[in-house]
């Protein structure tokens, strides 16, 4: 699966969860490396270029999780 | 000219013989409006028994999850200059060797951008600058890493690691502790700046058991040098520790933990089979005795400060392990326990508290480890052991 396809899957698992449940990193990876059939690396990869691109953030409340940023 | 604040209960804190963090924060609060805020915030909380700052949140600089803590103050109207009070983390050096050159520079850079307050070091080992506008996170991440510095770690993620200053200054390193921590530090950059885990991770390496960076008290993985051969006795050493008044049966003999030594007036012997390498004679006698043979580390798991059940030392995995380049050996291993952690940790459950909720046997079986003596932690307080079916038909 190309990198941008895992980054849609990152993406809209994090929007679906949006509100709902803070998701932990480790969350996302074992997720979408469930759903999409590839690695846990590549889903931190692809995770990694949307933190690098500004489309999601970590956010710390007890613990870190990944989220959206807030609209300013 | 910054607001000035009386701070009568806050001067209690200036007496004394030592060194005082109000006498710090009020010369910084000289020239730093952010400096002073602090004091009057800080003073009212002293007064009213309570705490005014607020942590977490969403602050840091694109790309990490960890170096930057957000600190908010809970009365904004009556201290703006602290409604925001960001922690920065910046990765400190092994053992803390830092040029002036350096050290002036990052006074500098935190004059103009931060409050002036530093914590050198946290007792997470970093670099701790206190104080910042979310506005400025980027510019200091910046300057620092432009002098190529690094963020430090924080959230859930694997924090700093750090060591004691070993054998650049201690004859009694058993470890290159400098080089054990910065190999780990550049092996998991990712781990420290993403964080991933269920919660913190701290290393913290230790050249013998004196143990001068608290690593059994404080680190989820504690690495602590040892040694396998013979403690070396030089006798006539021996003799002018007691010429020079030394007690040795009491201070020395009395004290061993195992009670491997003794003493007739002339000669000092150990049963080395039995020694347990806790440093406590050659701390005493350093120039009569002396650890030799092949040295190596001693890898402990689970150090925490209050857990569920109160504080918890950090436990024996693995007696003894090679500790030198590429450390392949050792790297396999905390990569194994982290997995565990990961396939059975619950959200801030940190991996010591995962290991009492599973049991050592399953941690252990996990990592493929036969159980041996040393995991012993208290003598008729850990029955992990139990013979399966294969066992017994051998
Ligand atoms: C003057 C009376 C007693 C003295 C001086 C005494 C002394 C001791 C000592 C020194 C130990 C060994 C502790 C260790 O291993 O660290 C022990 C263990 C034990 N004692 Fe006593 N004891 C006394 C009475 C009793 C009585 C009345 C009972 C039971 C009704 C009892 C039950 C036990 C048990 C079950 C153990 C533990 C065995 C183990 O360590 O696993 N003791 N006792
Ligand atoms: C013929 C009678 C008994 C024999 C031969 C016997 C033998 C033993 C032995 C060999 C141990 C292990 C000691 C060690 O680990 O060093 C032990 C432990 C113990 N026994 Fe007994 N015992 C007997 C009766 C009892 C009775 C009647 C009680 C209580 C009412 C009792 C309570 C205990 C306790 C609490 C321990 C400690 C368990 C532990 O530390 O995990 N025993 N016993
Ligand atoms: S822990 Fe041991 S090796 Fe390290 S500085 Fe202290 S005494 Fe020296
Ligand atoms: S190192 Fe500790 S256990 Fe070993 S002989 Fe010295 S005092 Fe005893």
């Amino acid at each position: 699966m190309e990198k941008a396809e895992v980054a849609k899957k990152i993406y809209e698992l994090v929007e679906k969860s949006t509100g709902k449940k803070k998701l932990k990193s480790s969350d996302i990876q074992k997720t979408v490396s469930a759903e999409a059939g590839v690695t846990r690396d590549e889903v931190k990869d692809a995770l990694r270029d949307l933190v690098d691109e500004g489309k999601l953030i970590y956010t710390y409340f007890g613990g870190s999780f990944v989220e959206i940023p807030p609209k300013q | 000219m910054p607001k000035k604040y009386q701070t009568p209960l806050l001067d209690e804190l200036e007496k004394g013989p030592f060194p005082s963090f109000v006498t710090e924060i009020k010369k910084a609060a000289e020239k730093s409006d952010m400096a002073a805020d602090e004091l009057g915030q800080l003073e009212k909380s002293y007064r009213d028994r309570r705490g005014y700052g607020k942590h977490g949140g969403i602050v840091g600089v694109r790309g990490y999850g960890s170096g930057v803590i957000g600190r908010y103050s809970s009365l904004p109207e009556e201290f703006p200059n602290v409604a925001n009070f960001h922690t920065v983390r910046i990765n400190s050096t092994s053992a803390f060797f830092y040029t002036s050159k350096f050290l002036n520079e990052m006074c500098d850079i935190w004059d103009k951008y931060g409050s002036g307050l530093t914590n050198m070091h946290g007792s997470t080992g970093d670099l701790v600058l206190l104080g910042t506008n979310t506005e400025n996170l980027e510019t200091i991440f910046a300057e620092f890493s432009s002098r190529g510095w690094d963020l430090g770690g924080s959230g859930s993620a694997l924090r700093t690691p750090s060591c004691c200053v070993g054998p650049a200054r201690c004859e009694w390193a058993n470890i290159d502790t400098l080089a054990i921590n910065y190999a780990i530090t550049q092996e998991w950059q990712d781990e420290m700046h993403r964080p991933a885990f269920p919660y913190k991770f701290k290393f913290k390496t230790a050249g013998c058991a004196v143990d001068c960076i608290a690593s059994i008290a404080r680190a989820d993985c504690s690495i602590i040098g040892t040694w396998k051969g013979n403690i070396a006795v030089d006798q006539k050493e021996v003799a002018n520790y007691e010429k020079g008044g030394m007690n040795i049966q009491e201070e020395i003999v009395n004290m061993c933990p195992s009670k491997c030594m003794s003493y007739n007036g002339k000669e000092l012997s150990i049963k080395d089979a039995d020694c347990v390498r806790c440093m406590h004679c050659i701390a005493k006698m350093t120039k009569a005795l002396k650890a030799t043979g092949e040295k190596g580390a001693t890898i402990l798991i689970g150090a925490k400060a209050p857990f569920v059940i109160g504080a918890t030392l950090s436990w024996v995995i693995v007696p003894f392990i090679k500790m030198e380049p590429p450390y392949d050996e050792f790297k396999d291993l905390i990569r194994k326990m982290w997995e565990f952690w990961d396939e059975f940790g619950k959200n801030r459950e940190r991996i010591g508290e995962l290991i009492i909720r599973k049991g050592m046997r399953e941690f252990l079986e996990y990592l493929g480890l036969d159980p041996v003596p040393q995991h012993v932690k208290e003598p008729r307080r850990d029955p992990f052991f139990f013979w399966s079916e294969a066992d017994l038909a051998k």
